[in-house]
């Protein structure tokens, strides 16, 4: 019970980290200027590195090796919420979604450094302290855009109303939180919810921008149960579409 | 017949460099965090600067082959987060060769409590903190980008972490 709850965790963490990581490469070449170019493509990096990292802890664990995970698993057995998976759209879709799923991360990531699972507290602690970068990068650009000009307050608030329905899919609770929280793992995704809670709201407070009414959002749900929309389907054919074609390709 | 020590072992790996950063040893970026010598076989430990760093590979790839040139049988390389990596663990010769390199050596993370310590970092050139940050992230994970003002110059820094 206990490693069917850690494996479950570990799964949809590093599901996000790969799928979002895959998202933010696609910015690679097209970043409305060139250091975003390049921040994106960093994020993606470090992203994709720490799901590859996750698969790892997850084999160690006896599940198959982190390419087979990574790249030959179907969209129904991937348990990233919705919001990693939504295309890119506009830059301001993209950096409200950096903002409003790093500043959880972040904290998820704060958490997990006191795990009971001491693989996960080491890894959790390296990659709290990277991910310092992705919210320091996200939060400076939400202020600087959230009080500049009438267009750029509009397009981050409209991008936030769309935004948050799916950011609240990230603490979809899973069946085992009782578990995780019993045995020491993780404190669960309702304390996790309310500290990410407080954390959007002190920041948009230094912007022109409007929380919307936490009440009246309905969160989207079903990600973590591997019920999708049908984005993620083409990113993962996308994404393994080398191996599929070579699966003896090196490089 | 001489038997291998741990000495030479680090002695070998100073000749190892960063892939990215080739002024900078394995030994003296931090990365390496055990060494154990078995006769003539070596069990290394190491640890990654960032967890997505993708020369991890070339630099496993580059100390099996120097080991083995000084004549290990065997070289097992385990990477884990036991003793995880932090700026602070570059040595003070690597922190020189980061400057002459051009690159700003990162503060004390330690004693890094808000990233806006990026925001006036000196300059490896002028030693001026006349300087403004440019991006956080860089051409590699572990730079950030920073414009000097006297220099006229844009310059590197090794980021705190």
């Amino acid at each position: 019970m206990e490693n069917e709850a850690l494996i479950e965790l570990l799964y949809k963490m590093a599901d996000d980290q790969l799928i979002l990581g895959h998202r933010n490469s696609e910015w690679t070449g097209f970043g409305p200027l060139l250091e975003e170019d390049i921040a994106f493509s960093s994020m993606a990096q470090d992203k994709v590195g720490h799901s590859q990292a996750l698969y790892t802890l997850l084999h160690s664990l006896g599940e198959q090796a982190p390419d087979t995970i990574a790249f030959l698993r179907s969209a129904e057995k991937f348990h990233n919420c919705i919001l990693v998976e939504l295309p890119n759209g506009e830059y301001d879709f993209s950096l409200v979604r950096h903002f409003l799923y790093d500043t959880a991360e972040m904290i998820r990531f704060e958490m997990l450094r006191d795990s009971s699972f001491v693989p996960l507290a080491q890894l959790a602690r390296k990659i709290h302290g990277e991910l310092r970068y992705h919210t320091l990068h996200a939060n400076t650009w939400i202020k600087q855009l959230g009080s500049a000009t009438e267009e750029s307050i509009s397009r981050l608030q409209h991008a936030m109303s769309f935004a948050l329905p799916y950011a609240l899919g990230i603490f979809e609770a899973s069946p085992y939180e009782q578990t995780l929280i019993d045995t020491g793992v993780f404190a669960g995704e309702r304390q996790l919810q309310e500290r990410w809670m407080a954390k959007v709201a002190e920041v948009l407070a230094s912007t022109q921008l409007q929380l919307p009414e936490w009440s009246l959002q309905q969160a989207v749900l079903g990600g973590r149960g591997g019920r999708h929309s049908e984005h993620l389907a083409p990113l993962l054919n996308e994404m393994s579409e080398v191996l599929r074609i070579d699966p003896s390709a090196t490089w | 017949m001489n038997t291998m020590t741990q000495r030479d072992i680090y002695h070998w790996l100073e000749t190892v460099k960063d892939p990215e950063i080739p002024v900078l040893s394995l030994v003296d970026l931090g990365v390496i965090t055990g060494v154990t010598v078995d006769n003539d076989r070596v069990a290394v430990e190491m640890t990654p600067t960032f967890v997505g760093c993708p020369a991890l590979d070339m630099m496993k790839h580059e100390i099996t082959e120097v080991l083995t040139q000084h004549g290990a049988k065997a070289v097992t390389i385990t990477v884990n987060f036991r003793d995880p990596w932090s700026s602070d663990k570059i040595s003070e010769k690597g922190r020189a060769a980061l400057k002459q390199f051009g690159l700003a050596p990162p503060p004390q993370a330690q004693l890094v409590t808000d990233l806006e310590v990026l925001e006036h970092v000196p300059c490896p050139r002028c030693e001026g903190t006349h300087t403004a940050l440019k991006n956080t992230f860089g051409p590699t994970l572990c730079r950030s980008i920073h414009y000097c003002y006297d220099c006229k110059e844009a310059f590197e820094q090794f980021k705190p972490l």
